[in-house]
């Protein structure tokens, strides 16, 4: 059924942000459209009549009591970032500036 | 006292209590093993000798006072590298998480630290956990101590091959599709995954929540029994954690070790035998159904007709929930960061590079996969679908467990391919996973445990199901089978596995 074009790959590949080289796109371009057209199999069965399931056991909502606990050190946390100022992470700027 | 990295963890559990030997020796024992093997094997990504050793230190002089101790007190286990560990680095076999030092501990490793298991190290895995073979961890390939050349399993081949390589008696792994199960199979080890919030999942690195589950990784049905019944039970730091008392697990594991199996109704799944599995495989699986039957077992056929779609649902429910949960890997807060190599360094393309060269070919694989399925048009017909197979899955199983106690297969359909053989051909490395995935999909408990060697000379699983909660069951019916097993061998099938110390 499906044919992924290398445009519908590279515009996925966007909005999951992930760079790709053009021999990966065009590689995963020929995976995809075989795991696709096997995987699409699925629809045979999933009658409308069917529930769906996203959870293995029933679950309802689980809460606690709504006191406060202790956070992690913050130089813990900060020990492992990529960089960090005055106790924050420390990000590239995060709008264009144009 | 003899070599102890060879004795069960119950044996040497017992050696420990009554002072035939400390823990520090049995530690530095394997610390030993491990530097002899590693360069062979290479399933650790990291060895944690001084905080193993303290540990050790501390069970002996805590013992040494008197204390009354875990029975699993001062017996080393590894920790599969997707469980994160203070002060201990934490990869989940990624590049993207290089050197990173967890600020906290996983549940399951504050309760193996408060229990005194010293932790020997942290082990190798494919990629977050996604793959059958280990190969696509960023660190290298771990080899099958059973045949250097082959794979350990995946993604926990780190865990599977410490354990068969006496590196470790205990180890932990997770099991979101077969992660657990098949390593075991392949390695000669057993191996559970607990029904789906039998065990915390705080502190695991997540691939897909609905699925995730850890489990232990062991050579013997009463060590993986004590191991769950230590990390198993309620958290409230998971909410999806079961809030009930586990059944008795190693009560069942002695009491199945007795062979007396009768009124046992074990069910044969028709869906998960005949083609594509292996004729060693198969012959291993009937002879195994035979000692069931002499044990007073009933053997009854059982169909569970959606298992064919089970694979398709699998790999769109999994990459779906895996690119949602992979996207905390930003390079912003924690792991690698990665500037673009021309044009302005903004967030938005520092995440797109930093993806870009931090994953490895099969998570960018799954997490555009997930993307694409969950995306604007597509989601009804690929996600919903395989939600509604999800229900048909757990209606397959509703009605099998009416006819029968547990449900059997064998738990990989061929035993440990070569290095390389599959790695360019990700629908055939899928297909390893077509026994164990169902558990999955429905949160049920399952077990694999070895069955004997195929005619290549391998090991070969055996898998038992059981229904949610009725953990129980898989050690009762896993230890009479493995009791009637060694009694057939002689021995345990790690006995017969080749040496890997030269001169030894």
């Amino acid at each position: 059924m499906s044919t992924l074009s290398r445009d519908e790959v590279a515009r996925v590949a966007a909005l999951a942000r992930i760079d790709l080289t053009s021999d990966e796109l065009d590689r995963l371009v020929g995976e995809l459209d075989v795991i696709v057209e096997s995987v699409a199999r699925v629809s045979e069965v999933a009658t409308p009549d069917v529930p769906a399931t996203s959870h293995p056991l029933p679950l309802s909502n689980v809460f606690r009591a709504d006191v406060p606990e202790p956070s992690l050190p913050i130089a813990d946390v900060l020990r492992s970032a990529p960089a960090s100022e005055d106790g924050k992470f420390l990000v590239p700027q995060i709008l264009g500036e144009e | 006292m003899g070599d102890v990295t060879r004795l069960s963890a119950a044996d040497l559990a017992d050696a420990l209590s009554a002072r035939e030997v400390s823990s520090v020796e049995a530690t530095q024992a394997h610390l030993d093993r491990m530097a002899a093997v590693e360069p062979a094997v290479h399933a650790f990504l990291h060895v944690s000798t001084e905080d193993a050793l303290a540990t050790a230190r501390d069970v002996d002089a805590r013992r040494a006072a008197g204390e009354t101790l875990h029975r699993l007190a001062g017996v080393p286990i590894a920790v599969k590298d997707v469980v994160v560990t203070k002060d201990m680095p934490t990869t989940a076999g990624s590049k993207i998480l290089e050197g990173w030092i967890p600020p906290y501990d996983a549940t399951l490793v504050t309760r193996l630290r408060q229990a005194g298991l010293p932790i020997l190290g942290k082990t190798n895995m494919d990629e977050f956990a996604m793959g059958s073979s280990t190969e696509h961890s960023a660190y290298g390939n771990t080899h099958n101590p059973w045949d250097l050349d082959r794979i350990p399993g995946g993604s926990g081949g780190g865990s599977a091959a410490a354990v068969a390589a006496f590196e470790a008696p205990l180890a932990i792994g997770t099991d979101t599709g077969g992660s657990i199960r098949q390593p075991a199979a392949v390695t000669g080890t057993v191996g559970v995954k607990p029904t789906y919030g039998g065990v915390s999942r705080y502190g695991l690195i997540a691939l897909a929540s609905s699925l995730d589950q850890a489990g232990p990784v062991t050579r013997t049905v009463l060590d993986s029994a004590l191991l769950h019944e230590l990390i198993g039970g309620h958290d409230p730091r998971d909410s999806t954690s079961i809030d009930e008392p586990l059944p008795g697990l190693v009560d069942a594991a002695l009491r199945g070790a007795g062979g007396d199996l009768t009124g046992v109704r074990v069910g044969v799944v028709t869906e998960l035998d005949g083609e594509g599995y292996q004729p060693g495989v198969r012959a291993r699986f009937g002879e195994a159904l035979a000692l069931l039957e002499q044990a007073g077992a009933e053997i009854v056929q059982v169909s569970c007709p959606h298992f064919e779609y089970a694979l398709g649902a699998y790999y769109l429910i999994l990459p779906s929930e895996a690119s949602s949960n992979l996207a905390k890997f930003d390079g912003m807060r924690f792991g690698l960061r990665v500037e673009p190599a021309d044009g302005p360094v903004t967030a938005e393309r520092v995440m797109a590079a930093t993806r870009g060269a931090g994953f490895g070919p099969e998570v960018k694989r799954r997490i555009i996969l997930g993307t694409y399925a969950l995306s604007a048009g597509y989601y009804d017909a690929y996600y919903g679908s395989a939600q509604k197979v999800r229900t048909l899955i757990q209606r397959d199983f509703a009605a099998a467990f009416t006819h029968a106690d547990v449900l059997v297969s064998p738990t990989a359909p061929t035993t440990a391919f070569r290095l390389g053989e599959k790695l360019d051909d990700p629908l055939a490395m899928y297909l390893n996973d077509v026994a164990t995935i169902p558990a999955n999909l429905a949160g049920v408990p399952g077990m694999s445990l070895p069955s004997g060697l195929s005619d290549d000379g391998l090991p070969v699983g055996f898998q038992i199901l059981a229904p949610a909660k009725a953990d129980d069951r898989l050690y009762r019916v896993g230890a009479a089978l493995e009791a009637m097993l060694e009694h057939v061998w002689g021995g345990h099938i790690l006995d017969r596995a080749p040496e890997l110390e030269v001169g030894k």
